[in-house]
């Protein structure tokens, strides 16, 4: 090719590209919506089909869906377009997400589009679970989409050979580590071939730990979000007790595991019982070769699991008609109907007890038990830990509780660090 | 066997070139090394070949598939992101090579009042490397309205301190009577560069623009945080975001769409390997 | 005087365009930071005040910024000789009429090609514990169970292992062209003379070889720095930071908890620490070069 002809079309290019994409014409209200994919499955085609059925019955309104990563990458994509001017106008980011965004004034509340009755019932409709993370200071600043929380998932097979009940999973602490002495196999020279039970610890330990936390009758932060009880004795007892699965007990493999690679241990009959997000459910049930089962976690003084996932926010640099449009389109989305059928599709928990009464998901959930499991924990659920630069403050955590479970520290001395970090972040907020 | 087998007459012996025992070993040697390097891509073909039950057990008899292929196609707009890759790497290169050209040639052939703090200011690109400075970056990218576009990803690099060094070295080595001699048959100093310089450096071109295009078409960080949306997102940014799901690694996807996203550079350099190592040597980067 | 003019217009024309994309994307940013570190990150409603040298103090006193430095130097130290010695192996035996030369030289060259966000995802696969490439093959000759990314020990020796893979075969192209254009004249000239062939490398071709190697060595240095893609896909820094290098560190501070004016700070360190190397490398090398 000459080089002048490419340089041209590189120009051309260039002045094309350079256009701003607010720049459009603007004859329907356009909504930009940025949304994370954190679990398998075709969940962009998903998403273009919902905006495409809105579009439909909303001539009006142009929805312009936007798949932006995980959740980290969406938020960073959300905050840094927020602080270049041109946000879009609703995101799904994660619900402890939100101090963050109102500390850096980047989005509004929901209640002053909450006029009529209808959408008073509607707002009321949705977990109370859900909605602890979604509300702070009177009002309501997130709308929960794609919810999920942790649930342990066994493999019946190795839990027949390990000569237990098959169909009973652990229901305590106590049990969750017996059966997992059980279920540890070793080879002759003393390597470990199959584990009983994993914890992952990589990326965002915190959250798994959370359910640990608990149920050891802890609560990570307040819910002001600006303290935090990482030393809590019950916090430590509880971090001493995934310690010891690993370091004493040795029925838990040793270090960080890694949150990706955990379901393909579990394929691979590496591991007989995982802790990991509900939103795993599809896929488990299409790749596990064996009969598996899905459980509330086990409890120790009581059962508990964090609620997790991601809430719909409004930006506030938009304008009041595409907040209007955008809020339209949130109503619609969250209908018991639709929330049933992504929940089906994707494996989320649906948001409101109005879904699981719907005739789609009534045939699901008989058709498929395990579907209603993390249903059923939200009554023991917590809101996931969220405070003001909860980034920093949950990164605090995690260094702590990889530390400990590295065996750099112990876990009392990990804890006071990771409080004594936290403490310093926060002292400002209050 | 081979020490006694007289070198062919034609070729320049190298009495240093390993023989017998020696070539043997050092063969062993280079074919182990090289089968550690070549291990991951191996690997890759493996997973990608293969369903996903066998992508961490090498069981010979695995049945084959390119069902992989297609569900990594299909799970993500990887036509448009080779586009957008394509225009990037097309864009930053010519970009380059026209202001690499220009610069070279002033800082070889014209001696000027600040020339030298000039070359400084250049070379100083070279530590300052422009990943360094992506925070501050960002905030000019949205100050100019670019946030999102190819155009942004591209322009922090589209100066390069290497290439105006490289392309400046290789002019030094123009003699003079030929630069002379144009501007006796009356040529001004554009058209003198641009018969007398950039024919003579055309291997310093292709040198600089094979490492040009290898880079950019990996790069990742920046592109990672200026873009958006699928209309502006390369390759790697794409790969990412379509590898990365919280939901779990599936490697027999993964590994197929690195296959599918590398395979143009995989081609060119095997069907180019012996011109890129040459024009390599005549451009004088060593 | 009349042409010293006209060619210093004619100079500054030439250079205008790329002197002002540098100024723009690499001299202004750089000042800016050094700028911004003397400021508060701004917040919502809050606007950046000036704080002097308290961003500076603030990471004097963060342990993580310690650890990213001495991760960093681990790295770099790990990287840089190891892969500048095998790029000059890899080139010296391809130079050679070896076996499946051509073959071999692709294999060398093919990390170059091959995107580090994409070839993360494999090494991943090869350091999982218990079925991982390297587990089976460790397995295998009756070795013992390794988390070789999951513990503090060894983390940072798989990072480092992937981007020596990453690199050397990019270094062995420089000095393949290198070894290719010296004269083999010179060759023959030291066998008449009995020199054996590691005094012929060693008094020949290796001092030929010093500018490639002081090119090979800054670009390994800047690698040194920049390289952390892999980083996002193997381990996001941990466990407990004992991966976290200095460019991922200010990623996460600029772009995961929104402060830019310490991630201004810990550039600015990052420059200073690049800017050091340079003058070290061109003072004490450019001695040591026999240039031709």
């Amino acid at each position: 090719m000459d080089r002048r002809e490419l340089l041209g079309g590189a120009a051309a290019l260039a002045g094309s590209l350079a256009l701003p994409r607010g720049a459009l014409a603007q004859s329907a209200t356009e909504i930009s919506f940025f949304y994370p994919v954190a679990v398998g499955g075709p969940i962009t085609k998903l998403i273009d089909a919902f905006a495409a059925d809105f579009e439909k019955e909303n001539p009006s309104i142009k929805l312009k869906p936007i798949y932006a990563g995980t959740y980290q990458e969406t938020i960073v994509k959300a905050l840094t377009a927020h602080k270049s001017g041109t946000p879009p106008v609703t995101s799904v980011l994660l619900s402890t997400d939100m101090f963050t965004l109102i500390d850096e004034d980047a989005i509004v509340p929901f209640d002053p589009f909450i006029k009529t009755e209808d959408d008073k019932k509607w707002l009321a409709s949705f977990f109370p679970a859900f909605m602890e993370n979604s509300q702070t200071g009177g009002k309501t600043w997130g709308i929960p989409f794609q919810r999920s929380t942790v649930v342990l998932y066994w493999n019946k097979e190795l839990f027949k050979e390990a000569g237990l009940d098959p169909e009973k999973p652990p229901a305590t602490w106590a049990e969750q580590l017996e059966f997992a002495q059980k279920l540890t196999k070793k080879d002759a020279s003393g390597n470990v071939t199959q584990w009983g039970i994993q914890i992952p610890s990589s990326g965002f330990p915190y959250w798994l730990f959370q359910g640990l936390s608990t149920q050891a009758g802890a609560i990570l932060a307040n819910a002001a979000g600006d303290k935090t009880n990482y030393a809590d004795p019950a916090v430590v007892e509880a971090l001493q007790y995934w310690v010891d699965l690993a370091q004493k007990h040795k029925v838990h493999p040793p270090g960080i595991v890694e949150w990706g690679t955990t379901p393909r241990d579990f394929f691979e009959k590496k591991v007989a019982m995982m802790w990991t997000t509900t939103g795993n459910l599809t896929n488990v049930r299409s790749n596990a070769k064996f009969p598996f089962g899905v459980a509330m976690l086990p409890g120790g003084k009581r059962r508990g699991s964090p609620t997790g996932g991601g809430n719909f926010y409004l930006s506030k640099k938009a304008t009041p008609a595409q907040q209007e449009a955008a809020f339209k389109f949130i109503r619609w989305i969250t209908t018991p109907e639709r929330a049933a059928q992504w929940g089906i599709d994707t494996g989320y928990v649906a948001v409101s007890p109005a879904a699981y009464e719907t005739a789609a998901m009534k045939a699901y959930a008989s058709e498929f038990p395990p579907a209603l499991v993390a249903r059923d924990q939200l009554p023991h659920a917590v809101a996931e830990l969220s405070t003001h630069e909860n980034q920093r403050v949950t990164k605090a955590l995690n260094d702590g509780l990889q530390a400990a479970l590295t065996g750099t520290k112990t876990p009392q001395k990990a804890l006071e660090d990771a409080q004594a970090e936290a403490e310093r972040i926060l002292k400002p907020y209050r | 066997m081979s020490a006694v087998q007289p070198q062919a007459p034609a070729a320049r012996s190298d009495p240093y070139g390993p023989k017998g025992l020696a070539l043997t070993l050092e063969s062993t040697g280079a074919i182990l090394l090289a089968l550690i390097w070549i291990l991951p891509l191996a690997y890759a073909v493996w997973a990608a070949i293969h369903p996903s039950e066998y992508t961490t057990n090498f069981v010979l008899t695995a049945p084959l598939t390119l069902g992989n292929f297609s569900r990594a196609w299909a799970a993500a707009p990887f036509a448009r992101y080779f586009l957008n890759t394509f225009v990037l790497v097309t864009m930053i290169l010519s970009f380059q090579l026209v202001l690499g050209t220009l610069a070279a040639y002033a800082l070889a052939r014209h001696d000027f009042w600040g020339r030298d703090v000039a070359f400084a200011l250049i070379l100083a690109q070279l530590m300052i490397m422009p990943d360094a400075l992506i925070v501050e970056n960002y905030r000019t990218m949205a100050r100019l309205g670019l946030v999102d576009t190819i155009t942004a990803i591209a322009l922090p690099y589209i100066a390069s301190a290497f290439g105006i060094f490289l392309l400046r070295q290789t002019f030094k080595t123009v003699p003079r009577e030929l630069d002379d001699a144009a501007r006796v048959e009356g040529a001004n100093p554009l058209q003198v560069l641009m018969k007398v310089y950039v024919p003579l450096a055309r291997p310093t071109y292709i040198a600089y623009g094979l490492v040009s295009v290898s880079f950019h078409w990996n790069n990742f960080l920046w592109p990672l945080l200026v873009t958006n949306s699928v209309e502006a997102r390369p390759l790697t940014v794409g790969l990412q975001i379509f590898s990365s799901t919280d939901q779990g690694i599936d490697w027999a996807v993964i590994c197929a769409a690195t296959l599918m996203t590398s395979a143009p550079l995989l081609i060119a350099f095997l069907l180019f390997q012996r011109q890129f190592v040459q024009s390599f040597m005549r451009a004088g980067i060593k | 005087m009349n042409t010293r003019a006209t060619a210093t217009v004619h100079g500054w024309l030439l250079l205008l365009p790329a002197m002002a994309c540098l100024a723009l994307f690499t001299h202004w940013p750089a000042v800016a930071s050094l700028i911004e570190s003397f400021y508060s990150t701004p917040r919502g409603r809050r606007p950046a005040r000036f704080v002097g040298a308290d961003n500076y103090q603030q990471m004097l006193a963060d342990p993580i910024f310690w650890k990213a430095m001495s991760n960093n130097l681990w790295f770099a130290l790990g990287t840089i000789p190891t892969s500048i010695a095998l790029a000059m192996l890899m080139a010296l035996w391809v130079n050679d009429r070896i076996v499946g030369r051509t073959w071999v030289r692709m294999s060398f060259f093919t990390p170059t090609i091959l995107p580090m966000i994409a070839v993360a995802n494999i090494w991943l696969f090869f350091f999982t514990p218990q079925y991982g490439l390297l587990e089976q093959i460790i397995q295998a000759f009756g070795g013992s169970n390794t988390n070789w990314l999951g513990s503090q020990d060894t983390a940072l020796y798989a990072v480092t292992i992937v981007a020596i893979w990453k690199e050397a075969g990019f270094f062995m192209i420089f000095y393949l062209a290198a070894l290719q254009a010296i004269p083999p004249s010179l060759g023959e000239a030291a066998a008449i003379e009995g020199a054996s062939r590691w005094t012929y490398f060693r008094r020949v071709q290796f001092p030929l070889l010093m500018p490639t190697t002081l090119f090979v060595l800054i670009n390994a240095v800047i690698n040194a720095f920049r390289m952390v893609d892999h980083i996002f896909v193997m381990t996001r820094g941990g466990p407990d930071n004992a991966t976290t290098l200095l460019l991922f560190y200010i990623y996460q501070v600029g772009f995961s908890f929104w402060d830019t004016a310490y991630a201004a700070t810990l550039t600015c360190v990052l420059l200073l620490l690049l800017a050091l190397v340079a003058f070290a490398q061109y003072g004490w090398l450019e001695r040591r070069i026999h240039y031709r």
